[in-house]
């Protein structure tokens, strides 16, 4: 993409694409009608930022009535934690569309704004919403892909086709013998130390996640424990995630979680992760007291997934870029 | 010490790499939405031509290479050394085998090259990407054949040989693509 030069002004995205991208938004907003789902809008700005290490927030500052000295506000990296508070509030199943937004993002799956569709559907589990998210993608893709029946692997299985080897249980040394095996160069700041899910994620990115999601949808499910988020865990051995991902042509385009309800884990999870900021010298952020204050009311059992429009239009107009289907990326915004 | 962040990363870029000169070739960003950030980037040694793959953890940093590249002159070649010079300057550099390699065969004298300069030193010598030779030895071709298919090897006056189409004759000089070894059109 030039980024000099007068043409900076015009779209990136063919109009073509811009017609499909709408296309697909109307199927989406059909599909949750039918179903009984209600379409709700929550902030972009909030007092709270996500506490995630993997995340980075924008932020921006409000000064006016109310904040006479100025607020500093967060632009949401999901819409999460205040879909939760509705869902608390007994909304019952919900989706919102909306922008969010992640600092330090870009490249050619990358945009710092992106579109989100996000629903949690009270009384499913993961399993359940795995099986709507395929039905709803497999009916926005069809008149473009001919795919076959979504599959579902656990996480181990995945790394044990793709790689050989045992997620949960491979030592440092085993990840990085996998990696040499493979021809992965392994980062410096890797080499040596037992960080262990960051060599699940050296090895997921480039040996396991390019061979998911090929000819059909490929759900990966049964995380670990240390990569739960803001999914339930079930104790055993090892103790697993009750999270998924999608992929489609080895491109991620949705997470998913049977919804920690519990306001103690909740609370111990947010402090673990601003611990792991303060010690990977990240910026300290408010945790959200709406979010834990919702869950102590009492949140319903319910599953939720966050799904990358960006990316399914990709993936439905055969487009190698996020470039290629959002009109003005960061470099023109 | 000039480094560059992994957010800098872009293709041309010039970096550090394992003690030898590299150009970036290709950046590619990856993350897992709820992961860590690695950028994949494809590399190549300037010194052997080689390109290789190599990962770094976002945030990671790199040491830059005082690589420069400047239009020179091309003087003459000594039997070692080929000698160039600096049209605004008339600063002269001369550079061996390893910088010039296979180009040797498009270098004429007072065509002005790319220089890449690692630390002063030529490390790469590009010819134009248009050179204009004289044929000093090529068959006899039919007349009237214009097609341009087919076509007959030519051999230039700097030793490089070229297919040119047939109704091209010995004394002739061309214009060739130096990048694809393409003879272009009659000069």
């Amino acid at each position: 993409m030039l980024s000099d030069g007068s043409g900076d002004w015009q779209p990136t995205a063919a109009l073509d694409i811009l017609k499909l991208r709408a296309r697909i938004l109307e199927r989406i907003r059909a599909f949750f009608f039918e179903r009984g789902v209600l379409e709700v809008e929550t902030p972009i700005l909030s007092s709270a930022a996500t506490t995630d290490p993997a995340l980075a927030s924008l932020s921006t500052r409000y000064t006016g009535p109310l904040f006479p000295h100025g607020q500093t506000l967060y632009l949401h990296t999901s819409p999460e934690f205040p879909m939760k508070r509705l869902l608390a509030a007994g909304a019952g199943s919900i989706y919102q569309i909306c922008k969010v937004f992640r600092d330090g993002e870009s490249g050619r799956l990358h945009n710092p704004e992106f579109t989100m569709l996000e629903w949690y559907r009270v009384g499913f589990d993961h399993h359940r919403l795995m099986d709507e998210t395929g039905e709803l993608v497999m009916q926005l893709l069809a008149s473009s892909l001919s795919l076959q029946a979504p599959e579902k692997l656990t996480y181990r299985e995945a790394f044990i086709r793709h790689a050989s080897l045992d997620p949960h249980r491979a030592t440092a040394e085993e990840f990085a013998r996998a990696a040499r095996d493979h021809h992965i160069d392994v980062p410096r700041r890797l080499r040596g130390h037992d960080d262990l899910a960051a060599w699940r994620d050296l090895l997921l990115t480039h040996l396991v996640e390019p061979g998911l999601g090929q000819g059909r949808l490929t759900f990966i499910h049964d995380y670990p424990a240390a990569q739960a988020s803001l999914a339930r865990v079930q104790p055993g051995d090892p103790p697993l995630a009750a999270r998924f991902e999608l992929y489609l042509n080895g491109v991620e385009l949705a997470n998913g979680f049977h919804e920690l309800a519990d306001a103690n884990e909740q609370r111990t999870r947010f402090e673990r992760q601003l611990h792991a900021r303060t010690v990977a010298g990240l910026s300290a952020v408010p945790m959200d007291a709406h979010l834990l204050a919702a869950l102590t009311h009492g949140m319903p059992d319910c599953a939720g997934v966050a799904l990358g429009i960006d990316r399914l239009v990709m993936l439905a107009a055969g487009a190698r870029s996020i470039a290629e289907v959002i009109p003005f990326p960061i470099d023109r915004a | 010490m000039a480094t560059y962040s992994t957010n800098e990363f872009k293709a041309g870029l010039k970096v550090m790499l394992d003690g030898d000169p590299a150009s970036i070739v290709e950046n590619e960003f990856v993350k897992p939405g709820k992961g860590q950030a690695f950028n994949r980037v494809r590399i190549r040694n300037l010194k052997t031509g080689r390109t290789i793959e190599r990962t770094f953890k976002s945030g990671e940093t790199i040491e830059a290479a005082d690589v420069v590249d400047m239009e020179m002159q091309y003087l003459y070649n000594d039997g070692q050394f080929w000698h160039f010079m600096n049209p605004e300057s008339y600063e002269q550099l001369a550079a061996d085998k390893n910088a010039v390699g296979d180009n040797a065969k498009w270098m004429k004298e007072q065509d002005v090259c790319i220089i890449t300069l690692w630390n002063g030193v030529p490390l790469v010598v590009e010819p134009p990407n248009t050179v204009t030779l004289k044929i000093v030895e090529t068959d006899p071709g039919l007349r009237g054949d214009t097609s341009g298919g087919g076509g007959k090897p030519a051999t230039l006056e700097t030793g490089a040989v070229v297919r040119v189409p047939l109704f091209i004759q010995n004394g002739e000089t061309i214009k060739v693509n130096t990048r694809t070894g393409e003879y272009i059109s009659r000069a």
